[in-house]
């Protein structure tokens, strides 16, 4: 942990004479990513795949903390579905920025360097890293940076980080059986017959084959 | 199979496993024809390799496409996709708009173990199109001739869909037809909105078992007098299950409810006993006898990288169009300098596409709706076919060719990608309001695809590339491509009735409506659609076979895939191949046992 405050301390002595954090580059702590091999064109599509089982995970036990918290604040617990952490949207978003695919490897610093930006920013803020915060001041940042049209110029990138990121944090969330079921999808099921729309419902939407 | 294959005296050699070779095969063995089929890709076995119920979360990247699985995890791709390891294709320009991308599959089956199943019939119009408005080219044959393969097909692979009596969108026979599925909430909304602006919406035509195929009566009306074949299919039928209304079809069906290649034509085909099938088999070149007639081919046996040669009295290319194109190309004699059956000059020339634009839509009629099971027949309950037929005709529609509309909608199984993009509808809520936003906005998405007429030209075609050549030291493709502005403002067309779709369904068009065609259409190649290079005709100066799909040149060679297309309708291709197949396989065996062949 030594190491990493050190690194944010200079980042933001860095920051201190720059535009506030908004470089090319945020952070040095992003790596080009080894060169690990994909599924190929031929994998068992039958078998049932975690995260890390075809290329490593790569993010940092501090890199996986704020993901974590900010991926809970973005899809929280509700009392139709737990939060987004529960659901192993890390694990996915981790998965994600691993991958040795073009998408994903142009996906990987704008991930790595927007976390490294939510710490910094809390530092620069509260004292205190991301994660550590309570929700007030989460959000307090959150709604800085949660709508790229309204954003300020200088959170335009940390905007745009977070558009993404909220991509990921959806896509990894409703993708999963507990996510489906909040989203009230019910297939993925064997019926004997499809009755499609129910006849009540499209009566109340003014639908139905004599509709005009 | 290997050693068999080559000891074996064959009548027929068929190069290719998909919708052409797999009806082409179907046709001979059925009637006592000993067929050897050569399949580039592995053995698939979809009873045992499809994914069924398996959910996103499942795979890598939940599922999310890939280079190495194109249209995502799930797809039943095998060594496939728009780029295949070790086989490249060359692009004459850098220019993206004169490029084509080249979509294939390395399995046996290919295409049609994940394709998307619309079975659409070309109209009396589309086959005779230049006779209609003097652009491209006719076909030597007409919707009457081709009419009762279509029957064929349909009551052979199972297509559900209506008949609906509409200009040049033909009428099934009673019979042929499977029912079509229940639509969508979303489904009834576009057709109940498009029709207020005079686009018809009508039950949509797709190759999925709605209900199990009629066994009892459709055997002998697709085998009159062939008590054999008959009780191969009746069994077959039999085998096949009914549609189960849950997982995609592009992940191919292990409980054979739709068609493949895989799963319908080569089952009934091996089971006469006389078809061989030998998978790994890259076919590299027609070997041509001194007499001028074709001896069979030659193919790396992908195991061993050894080349090998097969036999046969009759060798039938079907290896899809620009593959099919590349095999003739390369093979050069003294009498075909310029490439097998190449006289005319027209091999690898008139590729087309089908013209391809998409647009979709937020409608917040379907926001909110209550949970329902919308997995259906996965998609293409309804669709839109052209209607334009008479505005072109009075000349009032700036593109000579029509296209139909696919659409779709619903609460469709969550995936990586699912609910992207929400923050232009929500403003960019997070927390719990994001919940609240994606449960409201799940299922309100409709998008709008649509697939139109190219007609052939002069600088969209393929040729061999002098330097490049694949793994196996076979000379490479380099394709050609441009569209004409028949597809430019058809594409620019599809736009503006998207958007007044959307319009008028009271929803709000997602991205930005293109009014520039050429940036409205999709890249060449792009739609999978990919038919013309050796195209069929009635005079051998400008075309390359005759109607039974036999090369002008070579009496003994045959190509019935999508190659032989002397247009490419809007109509998706497919059906179409798998008519002119059975047409073509039908007049082999009929040649055959005349010992005309």
């Amino acid at each position: 942990m030594t190491d990493r405050r050190t690194t944010i301390k200079w980042m933001l002595a860095a920051a201190a004479s720059m535009p506030l954090l908004n470089q090319r580059s945020w952070s040095q702590e992003v790596t080009v990513l080894p060169a690990y091999r994909g599924y190929g064109t031929d994998p068992d599509l039958t078998k049932l795949y975690r995260p890390g089982d075809v290329w490593p995970l790569t993010l940092s036990q501090a890199q996986r903390r704020t993901a974590a918290a900010l991926c809970n604040v973005i899809l929280p617990e509700d009392g139709r579905s737990p939060n987004a952490e529960s659901l192993g949207v890390v694990d996915f978003i981790d998965e994600w920025v691993s991958a040795p695919y073009p998408r994903q490897t142009a996906d990987r610093p704008i991930v790595l360097e927007g976390l490294a930006w939510m710490d910094a920013e809390a530092l620069l803020r509260f004292e205190k890293y991301f994660a550590e915060l309570d929700q007030s001041k989460q959000h307090a940042i959150c709604d800085d940076i949660c709508y790229e049209p309204n954003a300020q110029p200088k959170f335009a990138r940390a905007a745009a980080f977070f558009t993404r990121y909220r991509d990921l944090t959806v896509g990894g969330f409703y993708s999963t059986p507990a996510g489906s079921k909040d989203l009230g999808y019910i297939g993925n099921v064997p019926l004997p017959k499809f009755e499609g729309a129910p006849p009540e419902l499209l009566r109340k939407l003014g639908l139905g084959p004599e509709s005009t | 199979m290997t050693s068999k294959a080559n000891t074996k005296q064959y009548d027929v050699i068929i190069v290719g496993s998909g919708a052409a070779g797999g009806q082409t095969a179907y046709t001979l063995s059925m009637e006592g024809v000993k067929v050897l089929m050569l399949e580039a890709g592995r053995k698939y076995v979809p009873e045992q390799e499809t994914p069924m119920f398996q959910t996103a979360d499942q795979a890598p990247l939940r599922g999310a496409s890939s280079p190495e699985k194109d249209f995502g995890f799930y797809d039943a791709t095998i060594d496939g996709g728009w780029t295949v390891p070790g086989e490249p294709y060359v692009q004459s320009t850098s220019d993206p708009k004169g490029r084509f991308t080249w979509w294939r599959s390395r399995m046996l089956g290919g295409r049609t173990n994940h394709w998307g199943r619309i079975s659409l019939r070309n109209g009396p119009y589309d086959f005779k199109p230049h006779a209609r408005d003097g652009l491209g080219m006719d076909w030597p044959i007409s919707y009457d001739d081709m009419a009762p393969y279509y029957d064929k097909v349909e009551r052979l692979i199972g297509v559900y869909g209506t008949s609906e009596g509409l200009e040049n969108t033909p009428n099934s026979s009673p019979g042929c037809l499977l029912p079509p599925p229940a639509p969508l909430v979303s489904d009834y909304l576009v057709q109940q909105r498009a029709r207020r602006l005079g686009i018809p919406i009508v039950p949509g035509h797709r190759a999925v078992l709605t209900q199990q195929l009629d066994f009892k009566r459709s055997p002998a009306l697709l085998h009159p007098g062939n008590l054999k074949a008959q009780k191969i299919i009746a069994e077959h039928m039999q085998q096949r299950s009914a549609c189960i209304w849950a997982t995609d079809c592009g992940r191919g069906c292990s409980i054979r409810a739709n068609y493949q290649s895989t799963t319908v034509h080569l089952p009934p085909a091996v089971a006469t006993g006389n078809l061989d099938i030998v998978t790994d088999a890259m076919v590299s070149e027609v070997v041509l006898g001194r007499n001028g007639a074709a001896k069979g081919v030659k193919y790396i046996d992908k195991h061993s990288g050894a080349e090998r040669q097969a036999t046969a009295r009759v060798v039938v290319l079907a290896a899809s169009a620009c593959e099919t194109a590349r095999i003739l190309l390369n093979s050069k004699s003294a009498l075909f300098p310029n490439g097998l059956a190449n006289s005319s000059g027209k091999v690898g020339r008139y590729i087309m596409d089908t013209v391809g634009s998409s647009l979709s839509g937020q409608i917040p009629l379907l926001e909110s709706l209550p949970p329902l099971n919308e997995d259906g027949a996965s998609g293409h309950a309804f669709y839109a076919p052209w209607w334009g037929y008479q505005d072109q005709q009075k000349g009032k529609l700036n593109f000579a060719r029509g296209y139909h509309i696919e659409f779709g909608g619903g609460r469709r199984m969550p995936g990586a990608g699912t609910l992207h993009g929400l923050e232009h509808f929500t403003g960019g809520s997070y927390g719990k309001k994001l919940k609240e936003d994606a449960r409201r906005y799940y299922g309100s998405f409709v998008g709008f695809d649509g697939r139109g007429e190219m007609i052939p030209n002069e600088n969209s075609y393929c040729e061999i590339d002098p330097k490049v050549k694949d793994k196996w030291g076979i000379p490479a493709l380099r394709f050609h491509w441009k569209w004409s502005e028949h597809e430019t403002r058809q594409a620019a067309h599809m736009q503006k009735t998207f958007a007044d779709i959307v319009d008028a369904m009271g929803g709000r068009v997602i991205g930005k409506v293109r009014t520039d065609g050429s940036e409205a259409i999709a890249p060449g190649g792009f739609i999978i659609h990919e038919v013309g290079g050796a195209i069929m005709g009635a005079d051998r100066q400008t075309s390359v076979t005759n109607q039974w799909c036999q090369t002008w040149d070579v009496k003994n060679l045959f190509v019935t895939d999508g190659a032989v297309f002397a247009s490419n309708a809007d109509k998706n291709p497919t059906l179409t191949i798998m008519a002119v197949a059975w047409r073509a396989a039908e007049h082999i065996a009929d040649k055959m046992k005349r010992k005309e062949l």
